[in-house]
């Protein structure tokens, strides 16, 4: 258990120091500052719309992470392909396990990192009005899971290809999927000829029905749950990728 | 003790290691030989565990390395083909990394790093990135993360590929320092390297074992082990091949080349551990021809490399 907390956190770091390493961190930190902040002042009309709360920030992020997340996935898995520094880490006395754990710990830190530098958004609410920070608080929790669960969906296309566009491709278009399971559109396609309870589980898929939950500032269960199996998932089906990869 | 049992290797239908078995002990260093594509760096990749063998395993001071991968791992340094190493790193932090992985802490850690840093002589490019690094130093960089632990058990893929001589000197050094208390596989191309640091040879080709022998039993199997060669000065118009193979215990005699007056000549003998090489030098002498350069060929590891491994186009040649 030792051996396992250390290693995985020797990972991480190295992960974690390897953005910061690179100029994929400031890119990533400034461009998704940017968008975040143009698309709540400019599309949603924050000021116009005289509300004290940041739905209009968090309905974006989904969006936002759909195209940035994958970027900063994609090379968790790939770029060590590229380089054969897998084959170096693969015969060190770490397990896989603590590999892909460590590797997305680092991933989703990074995005926290990021989230955390939004301050400026709760602090411009708090100072116009009189906002519900639980909700704030509720909002910034929903918007770091769903970060997660896009970077385990990336996390597993890196595991895929050597090439990190094609991974970041992939990865866009499950994501999207994910985004989109929910959506009328989608929807309408089945409902046409598909049972009820298989319309409910294909829109039970969508990260949209868990996120918005959230951002409304309730905490359900459920939704924890969701995330949290879609993680597990995403990260379990990245181990086999690497475990037959190892077999090929 | 390495010991590889029966490895084993398909990728799809091709077969790239086909059975192969051996057993490396304690103070030996043996040397992987083979041509490019023969299966050498796809057996080391098992051995270690990079790649699950097709059949056969490989056990590592008593743990298999299918079934007890991480311990074995803990007990072995690996230094992959063309050296990998994290290329935003600098030196020191992936040392660093390497040894926190390995489960060192503290004044401990410092101290291991420090002293593989030495050894390898990276001291210099410490703060630098494995990115900026020139090839002969990121080889280094990755040897020393394969010593930094002090394993029983070293496993080196090309450990010497893009150094330059004097570098080549030092590794090899290393190298036979440590084989002492260790125990060394290394695959090379090179096969001055399997003179300087292996006490054994193992050469395959096509995945298969076609040889395994210490160095000097491998030049043994060179056709021109034990013959004599020299050169005659002046005696353009007698011919002493023909005499040379009359003599007796001479098997064969031939012209290598001639220039000017000097003519090479070769004298193979019947029996290869004993060259008639008195009976040769009584026969000039009394016959007064003039002689230059005469030697005992021991014969060359690059001629019996080509023989065990290709031996349609030796034919041709000898």
């Amino acid at each position: 258990m030792r051996d396992f907390m250390r290693n995985t956190a020797a990972i991480l770091w190295r992960e974690f120091a390897a953005y910061f390493g690179s100029p994929v961190a400031y890119v990533f930190i400034v461009i998704f500052l940017l968008l975040a902040g143009f698309c709540t002042f400019s599309f949603s009309r924050f000021y116009e719309m005289g509300q004290a709360d940041l739905r209009a920030f968090f309905d974006w992020h989904p969006w936002i992470f759909l195209f940035l997340v994958p970027a900063v996935a994609m090379r968790l898995w790939a770029e060590e392909r590229r380089t054969g520094t897998i084959e170096l880490m693969m015969t060190l006395p770490v397990t896989l396990t603590q590999a892909i754990l460590g590797k997305f710990l680092a991933a989703w830190a990074f995005l926290g990192v990021a989230l955390v530098l939004t301050f400026p958004m709760p602090l411009t609410v708090a100072y116009l009005g009189d906002p519900d920070m639980g909700t704030v608080y509720c909002g910034y929790f929903g918007s770091f899971l769903i970060a997660g669960a896009y970077l385990s969906v990336g996390s597993m296309t890196s595991a895929m290809t050597r090439n990190q566009v094609i991974s970041f491709i992939l990865s866009v278009v499950i994501c999207l999927f994910l985004v989109l399971a929910g959506w009328p559109p989608v929807t309408d396609v089945l409902s046409g000829w598909a049972p009820v309870w298989l319309v409910d589980v294909v829109s039970g898929f969508s990260f949209m029905s868990h996120f918005s939950a959230m951002e409304r500032g309730v905490v359900d269960l459920r939704d924890l749950f969701y995330y949290a199996s879609v993680i597990f998932f995403m990260l379990f089906a990245n181990g086999v990728i690497l475990q037959n990869r190892k077999a090929a | 003790m390495i010991e590889a049992k029966g490895l084993t290797k398909f990728f799809g239908e091709t077969v790239v290691v086909d059975n192969i078995s051996f057993t490396v002990a304690q103070g030996e260093v043996l040397g992987f030989l083979g041509p490019n594509a023969a299966g050498k760096s796809t057996t080391m990749r098992m051995i270690t565990g990079f790649l699950p063998p097709t059949a056969g395993t490989a056990v590592i001071g008593g743990s298999d390395i299918t079934q007890d991968s991480l311990v074995a791992r803990k007990r072995m340094g690996y230094l992959p083909e063309n050296a990998p190493a994290y290329p935003d790193m600098t030196v020191y932090g992936f040392l660093d990394f390497i040894a926190k992985i390995r489960g060192f802490s503290g004044a401990e850690k410092r101290r291991r790093i420090e002293e593989t840093i030495a050894r390898c002589f990276l001291d210099t490019v410490r703060f630098q990135t494995v990115n900026t690094l020139s090839k002969g130093f990121k080889q280094r960089v990755c040897f020393a993360q394969s010593i930094l632990h002090d394993p029983e058990y070293l496993i080196m893929d090309e450990p010497t590929d893009g150094l330059d001589p004097n570098q080549k000197y030092e590794v090899r050094a290393m190298i036979r320092e440590m084989a002492r208390e260790k125990t060394v596989i290394l695959s090379t191309h090179i096969l001055e390297e399997v003179d300087e640091v292996c006490t054994r040879a193992v050469i395959i080709s096509g995945g298969h074992i076609v040889a395994d022998d210490t160095p000097a039993g491998l030049r043994k199997k060179s056709p021109i082990h034990g013959s004599l060669r020299f050169t005659v000065k002046n005696e353009t118009d007698r011919d002493v091949v023909a005499e040379m193979t009359a003599l007796p215990h001479v098997r064969k005699a031939e012209k290598l080349d001639a220039s000017g007056t000097d003519v090479s000549v070769r004298v193979y003998s019947e029996d290869i551990d004993s060259p008639p090489a008195d009976e040769v030098l009584a026969y000039l002498h009394k016959e007064g021809i003039r002689i230059e350069g005469f030697r005992v060929e021991e014969g060359r590891l690059d001629e019996v490399f080509r023989m065990v491994t290709s031996p349609d186009t030796m034919e041709k040649t000898v």
